[in-house]
């Protein structure tokens, strides 16, 4: 038995060995350095001397440039949980309907956006709101020949709606093909019982279908926030954050003044902060979803 | 008699009506990418929608016989990355996952808790500390450098999602397998892994589709241009051709086919891998 026993542990060495050197290497040494190196003023190079406690953090949330990431942040949230998941949720409706014609075909095209780079849906974009030569363009040539049309990315007030519908196109897909996903773990039968005890649609829609759908509801919220919150590469193909850094979300605003500038600890301190909203919304949300599901 | 069955046609009517809108504006962006490829710069100033008129070959032509941009460079840069990534984080994380679902050994509980924690940590976080070990390791501006990060950043998802499904192998055909004389690596390889087809295209999916469209972790990475995958290729060559949209448009165009080719291929897969990963996460 005891021989057997040690003999086991070559195995697991060579099992668990390299995933566990990997992970700790790359992911958590990472982690803790960016926690380390957000107290320190450091370029990069050189020994790291320059201690400042918590300054990096204060400078940090008095920059009026965070504040408009922050705020972009939220609005991408707040966008997200008013226009996309509900779409989605409305489409999922009618889509896992098995009699509704062509249902498989439109699950398709919706679906398609998501798998394209986020750069690819950014640039392509760029193009249909550009005043010289896309859609936007096209469309005020036909019907407003006399005004002028506008640079929806070259304008600080509205290049961040520009973006928003871009995310929204390119994420509403995937967040109906998981309430399709939920709905299908939903049994017939209980919406037959509903229909034989003579609950019209909408009655079993709302009493039955939405509060049994309602875990993958929270679930397809979750990633429209934490997604949100980690928004980089479409803005970075619609104008890298500008005009003005009236498109920045916390992610460009970490690239641009920690990386471009090699300020590493100022970096860690925006990457320390975007990690801690993210970890207090998952610890609330997922006590949240918890509680729903034990009902 | 009328009155039931306007009252169902009317909202199935309205559906219909969303769907095609809908289905218009996620299909029209790509139409216009297609067509404008072909399009001459005057024409796609003033009529982006219309069929190309004169038909130009040219700018397709040009990036693929590689006389303007690295179309072909940065394709087999992106295979080349995203096939070593799906391969390593299979290959590791069915080792680790399986170890932490049927071997029994002291410290199991703390050693999968390890892993799980990574699920807190998005890339973002990491990326300048990050940087600096790719660095450090002599990494920087080398495809393993985005390689073995992007299989680091899949281990947790991928060994939660590979872990649940081997819990689920009855112990009876572990036994069996015992009987029959394999040890737990011919169990692994004779019974579990033949079992796991699904839950394997599952994590396959998500890993090729993260490295295909990654863009963050290649822009710090990669220096030279001959190393650009697909996203970054596309950025870069947008920035050089910025006033040549037919241009850019040909090449949005051709970085689409493959992701187009390959969904309408394995979409049962891509749906599937892509959802459920999201759920069972």
């Amino acid at each position: 038995m005891m021989t057997k026993r040690r003999s086991k542990w070559p195995l697991l060495l060579l099992l668990l060995g390299p995933t566990f050197l990997l992970f700790t290497f790359f992911v958590v040494v990472p982690v803790i350095e960016a926690a380390v190196f957000s107290l320190y003023k450091w370029n990069g190079l050189g020994p790291l001397g320059d201690f400042r406690g918590l300054n990096n953090f204060w400078t940090l949330f008095q920059n009026a440039v965070f504040h408009k990431a922050l705020t972009n942040n939220l609005a991408i949230v707040f966008f997200s949980l008013v226009v996309e998941v509900p779409l989605a949720l409305y489409l999922a409706l009618i889509l896992g309907r098995s009699r509704f014609k062509f249902a498989v075909l439109f699950r398709t095209i919706f679906f398609l956006p998501y798998v394209f780079s986020e750069i690819i849906s950014g640039l392509l974009w760029q193009f249909i709101y550009h005043p010289q030569r896309g859609l936007v363009h096209a469309f005020y040539a036909a019907f407003l020949p006399d005004a002028s049309v506008p640079a929806v990315l070259g304008n600080p007030d509205t290049v961040l709606a520009g973006i928003m519908v871009v995310i929204v196109w390119k994420y509403f897909g995937f967040h109906m093909s998981i309430l399709i996903a939920g709905l299908q773990d939903i049994p017939e039968e209980l919406k037959e019982a509903a229909r034989m005890d003579g609950a019209t649609e909408s009655q079993t829609t709302r009493r039955i279908i939405l509060p049994l759908l309602l875990p993958t509801i929270l679930i397809s919220v979750f990633f429209a926030v934490v997604g949100s919150f980690q928004v980089f590469d479409t803005i970075w193909a619609m104008g890298k954050g500008d005009p003005v850094n009236a498109a920045e979300s916390v992610v460009t605003y970490l690239y641009k003044f920690g990386i471009q500038r090699f300020n590493i600890g100022y970096g860690s301190a925006v990457a320390v902060t975007i990690f801690l909203i993210c970890l207090t919304f998952s610890l609330t949300y997922n006590r949240l979803i918890s509680r729903v599901e034990k009902r | 008699m009328k009155s039931p069955l306007l009252r169902r046609l009317v909202p199935s009517i309205l559906e219909y009506f969303v769907c095609m809108v809908l289905a218009g504006i996620v299909l029209i962006p790509l139409y216009l990418s297609v067509v404008g490829g072909f399009k001459s710069s005057g024409q796609l100033a003033i009529d982006p929608l219309g069929l190309p008129n004169p038909f130009l070959w040219n700018q397709y032509g040009d990036l693929l016989l590689g006389t303007v941009g690295t179309f072909w460079r940065s394709l087999w840069n992106s295979l080349f990355v995203a096939g070593a990534t799906v391969f390593l984080t299979l290959m590791l994380c069915v080792m680790a996952a399986f170890a932490l679902a049927r071997l029994p050994f002291r410290g199991r509980g703390l050693l999968n808790t390890y892993f799980m924690l990574g699920l807190l940590f998005p890339l973002a976080v990491a990326i300048l500390p990050l940087y600096l070990q790719i660095r450090t390791v002599g990494l920087l501006d080398s495809p393993w450098g985005v390689v073995l990060p992007q299989v680091a950043f899949a281990v947790p998802m991928t060994v939660l999602l590979l872990r649940g499904f081997f819990l689920s192998i009855p112990q009876d055909l572990e036994d069996a397998c015992a009987i029959d004389g394999y040890g737990p690596l011919g169990f692994l390889f004779y019974m579990v892994l033949p079992l796991s087809t699904p839950i394997l295209s599952t994590t396959a999916v998500l890993a090729l589709v993260s490295s295909w469209n990654n863009f963050f972790l290649p822009l710090l990475v990669f220096n030279s241009e001959n190393l650009f995958t697909l996203p970054l290729g596309v950025m870069s060559f947008q920035g050089q051709h910025a006033s040549d949209w037919q241009m850019i448009l040909a090449y949005l165009t051709l970085v689409m086919v493959p992701a187009v080719a390959l969904f309408i291929a394995a979409q049962r897969y891509i749906v599937a891998g892509l959802t459920g990963g999201a759920l069972k996460g």
